[in-house]
């Protein structure tokens, strides 16, 4: 010991056990140290955890609720005939629009001025959704009909404390008089909260409307992906793990193989994005974007763990079913597929679903072969289009949110990561479910 | 899609085989089933497998090689005078694989009439406008040289493709009848079709080896395409990282060095987080935890791993920035002003430091397992504390096997791609500032081969050499951690 020099400090009478000395107190005090250095190191790590999950359900949730505006509006036949008539169409409806706002609020016993710039800058342009809505169904003229408008991006961030009216900029966007105004609507419950289904069901919107942002769409193209990724990977990854584990000589190509597979699984996944980029796009044109593609070089990624995780439960099986099945008179291969097989299932069916969950928050490969957020436009028209019509994925997605200029994205990108993360969350716990249930110890 | 159409067509041949197959055996064996060599299912399976596997192996084969030759034929009808000034024949020929899918998207949009299509000497400009209607991206007016490529290009491809059906419809149909001839009651099915299995199970396995020789092809032969146009000395040592966003100017400064000096700034920073709590939480994982604490701590912190790295950057770029320019930056906390952005070194490699503790953690912990406790009896029997034994036995015992996973952990950080593009900036610059933007290799990666950008031309094929430099590195970290590793665990095995 290197304290072993301080003993001639220590006085002699003080040798005793019943009394500590200053050296033990000092090794006991380091003890106590070290101990708290690897406490503190856990308390960090935990602390992280919850700061992450706490500024993801922070900022993600309020992705969930829209803010909308709903007025029960009559449109007239010959109110109709004039509007379509006049040179600005989408104006003359916006001035019927506000005049039934106004006589809303003062059926509710509020005064309040709506003039027409205010009530674009809250609402955006209603004209041509009303005017839409009319020429596609003509016969709701004359009759009360329920219109729920979601209000532009910056009314939206004043309800979810994004815009506040300490510090506030009036803008060509915005006018402080113009939240008053809100206000007012609010308290006659013209303007209220609600789930936002389209953030769920929806698509991807343009650079300028953060409101109209939904997830939906690269949630199919996710799960497309998923769907190659799974048919190809399982199947091959077992047959891999099935050779190398039970069939394969000791050779120098199966010490190849070997080597290849734990290499792969340390390389950066940017560069399986290369991979798919030179070989499935440049050299064998499959289309860009396409999920098709994105969930072939994801399964070249996946592989790997697979393989590993197979492997491990091909070895957890005992010897002596192998001799058992051989000694009835089975072939090699029966006694492999007809015993080992699915003994080994719920290990292997775990380590699948692992791998596809690692697979499925994978992103940077899919930048490389054009899964980018702004593709993923609508749904697939048929099942056959889904794996060869541009789309994205939901990480994708949120990368395409996160890097937009408009601080209405950033909820979005948070609230796509509570949906990505849900869908990680029931693969783990239909993993640990498997594993509990069917894994059996020999 | 026709050549899913042929699969299915392939797929029900070989069900169909399998069906005739089985019945055939069965009814050729006079005394019935005991009468057959193998169980019936084996002259069934043996059947389907002379369908599936020579049918689907051309097909598979095909659609590898075509593309290959056809760019070699469509390639060589090109003449030289027609490439113009700075661009190469490849970019020529991306050109013309760009118009021959337009036409044929054209077409089948409606916007470019059949005739005009296969019109030797069409005009160009409606060709062009053909192809705009169609939404198809077109640079400049398609000449007629490239028209006509175009036009070779697809005439080869839907000869290509019926040939293809052909011989794969012929081929399913031969390996048909041949495994029906065979379904006799003598036939060996049973170790015929282990056989053909045995060699499918190979060939699986051989798919790793694929993918590593298509991975170092496909940057093998893009970063000499790159070298080509742009002098290998001056990406290996210029100081300067300025691509032209013209795309094919030839101003371009094309150095890796400010890349990679961002990359192991950004890594260094990540490893001086994660290594001292991702060890310090392993050795009290292992060492002094209750059986209960290590049940839920271990878990919990392996969460962190299993967590996207997209999660980590808008973290980084959303949380973590704001808050260390709350703290460094001007007006923060601190009263200096050292950190003018969100992104910056700092914020993306301590974001990347929290990824990475899980990672240290339980590469450390399972290696710290792995030391024998007579080891720590022989040192708590010479009087020394917990911490002393771990200090001065179990530590330098397990040295080796850390510095393996640390050097794991390392080659991540390196490949690390989503929270250095959201977390880092997009500067390329060589400062010692931790609190200012750099970029890093990964970065630069996604950005020159995202969005409109020409395959062609330098700055796109940059991210290939790139590409590649990242590759040797993880590769040889990974190969001299691996080998650490494995050789700590045979020492105490």
């Amino acid at each position: 010991m290197s304290d072993a020099s301080m003993d001639s400090t220590a006085p002699r009478q003080s040798r005793t056990l019943l009394e500590t000395d200053a050296r033990t107190r000092r090794r006991n005090a380091a003890e106590k140290r070290f101990r708290m250095y690897g406490l503190a190191a856990i308390g960090i790590g935990l602390f992280f955890l919850i700061v992450l999950a706490a500024s993801i359900l922070r900022s993600g949730l309020p992705a969930f609720t829209q803010t909308v505006l709903s007025v029960d509006f009559v449109l007239t036949q010959e109110q109709f005939d004039k509007a379509e008539g006049t040179l600005f169409k989408t104006k003359a409806y916006e001035g019927y629009f506000n005049a039934a706002l106004v006589s809303q609020l003062q059926s509710q016993g509020l005064e309040a001025e709506v003039d027409a710039k205010a009530a674009e800058r809250i609402l955006g342009k209603t004209g041509s959704t009303i005017r839409e809505f009319y020429r596609a169904n003509p016969d709701q003229l004359g009759q009360e009909v329920r219109f729920d408008l979601s209000v532009s991006s910056r009314v939206d961030g004043y309800f979810k404390g994004r815009v506040t009216r300490d510090g506030f900029v009036e803008s060509r966007f915005l006018m402080l008089a113009d939240l008053d105004l809100v206000d007012a609507l609010t308290e006659g419950g013209i303007i209220r909260q609600q789930f936002n289904w389209n953030f769920v069901t929806g698509a991807d919107s343009g650079v300028d409307n953060p409101g109209g942002a939904g997830i939906g769409a690269s949630v199919v193209g996710s799960f497309f992906m998923m769907l190659v990724v799974l048919v190809l990977s399982l199947p091959i990854g077992v047959a891999a793990s099935i050779y190398l584990e039970e069939f394969a000589p000791q050779n120098r190509f199966t010490d190849l193989i070997e080597v290849n597979i734990s290499n792969l699984a340390a390389v950066p996944s940017i560069v399986f994005g290369i991979l798919g980029l030179a070989v499935f796009i440049q050299f064998m044109h499959l289309p860009q974007s396409a999920p098709l593609v994105g969930g072939l070089v994801l399964t070249l990624m996946t592989l790997p763990t697979i393989i590993i995780s197979t492997r491990a439960s091909l070895k957890a099986v005992p010897p002596s079913i192998r001799d058992a099945a051989l000694g009835l008179g089975a072939s090699k291969m029966q006694s492999v597929f007809h015993h080992v097989l699915p003994l080994a299932a719920p290990g292997i069916l775990t380590g699948t679903i692992i791998g596809l969950a690692q697979a499925l928050g994978e992103t940077a490969p899919l930048l490389l072969i054009g899964m980018v957020g702004f593709v993923a436009r609508g749904y697939p028209e048929t099942f056959a289009a889904g794996f060869t019509d541009p789309n994205s994925a939901m990480p994708a997605q949120i990368y395409t949110w996160a890097s937009r200029a408009d601080a209405g994205f950033y909820e979005k990108a948070w609230g796509g990561i509570i949906v990505l993360l849900l869908f990680l969350l029931t693969m783990n716990i239909i993993a640990i479910i498997l594993r509990r249930r069917f894994e059996r110890r020999w | 899609m026709p050549v899913l159409w042929l699969f299915l067509i392939v797929l029900a041949v070989a069900i169909l085989g399998y069906l005739l197959g089985r019945a055939r055996a069965l009814s050729a064996a006079p005394e019935g089933r005991r009468g057959l060599h193998s169980l019936p299912v084996y002259y069934g399976a043996n059947v389907a497998l002379k369908v599936l596997v020579p049918a689907l192996g051309i097909l598979i084969l095909w659609l590898l090689v075509q593309p290959f030759v056809i760019d070699r034929a469509v390639s060589g009808t090109i003449p030289d005078s027609d490439i113009a000034e700075g661009a190469s024949r490849g970019l020529v020929m991306s050109e013309v694989a760009r118009v021959a899918d337009g036409v044929k998207a054209a077409v089948g949009a409606g916007t470019m009439p059949a005739a005009m299509a296969a019109d030797p000497s069409p005009d160009l400009e409606a060709v062009t406008q053909a192809l705009k209607d169609a939404g198809q991206v077109v640079t400049g007016d398609v000449t007629q040289t490239v028209f006509a490529a175009a036009q070779k290009y697809n005439a080869m491809a839907a000869q290509g493709g019926l040939y293809m059906t052909i011989l794969v419809l012929l081929a399913a149909a031969a390996g048909c009848v041949m495994g029906l001839h065979e379904a006799k009651p003598d036939f060996r099915a049973r170790n015929v079709v282990e056989k053909g299995i045995r060699a499918l199970l190979i060939a699986a396995a051989s798919i790793a080896i694929l993918t590593t020789v298509g991975i170092v092809l496909s940057l093998i032969f893009n970063t000499v395409e790159f070298f080509r146009l742009y002098p290998a000395s001056q990406f290996f040592f210029s100081l300067e990282w300025a691509p032209s966003f013209s795309g094919r100017g030839g101003a371009s400064e094309l150095g890796i060095l400010p890349l990679l000096w961002g990359t192991l700034y950004i890594s260094f920073v990540a490893l001086a987080v994660a290594v001292p709590i991702g060890l310090f939480a392993a050795i009290y994982l292992s060492e002094y935890a209750s059986p209960r604490l290590r049940a839920v701590a271990k878990p919990l912190l392996e969460v962190l791993a299993g967590i996207p790295t997209i999660v980590y950057g808008l973290f980084a770029l959303l949380t973590v920035g704001p808050l260390l320019v709350s703290v460094f930056g001007d007006g923060g906390y601190l009263g200096v002003s050292w950190q003018g952005g969100g992104r910056a070194v700092m914020t993306a490699g301590l974001v990347m430091g929290i990824m990475l503790i899980p990672f240290v953690s339980s590469l450390s912990d399972d290696i710290i397992n792995a030391v024998p406790q007579a080891m720590r009896d022989g040192s708590y029997g010479l009087g020394a504390t917990q911490s002393e034994t771990i200090k001065q036995v179990v530590l330098p015992a397990a040295l080796p096997g850390i510095v393996g996973a640390i050097l794991l952990a390392a080659s991540r950080a390196i490949g690390e791609t989503m929270i250095v593009v959201l977390g880092a900036g997009a500067a390329a610059r060589l400062s010692l500032n931790p609190f200012e933007a750099m970029t890093t290799v990964t970065a630069k990666i996604v950005s020159q081969l995202t969005g409109d950008s020409d395959f062609a031309s330098p700055e796109a094929l940059v991210a290939f050499a790139l590409g590649m430099s990242l590759f040797v590195i993880t590769l040889g970290l990974n190969v001299v951690a691996l080998a650490i590793v494995r050789k700590y665990r045979e020492q105490y095995d």
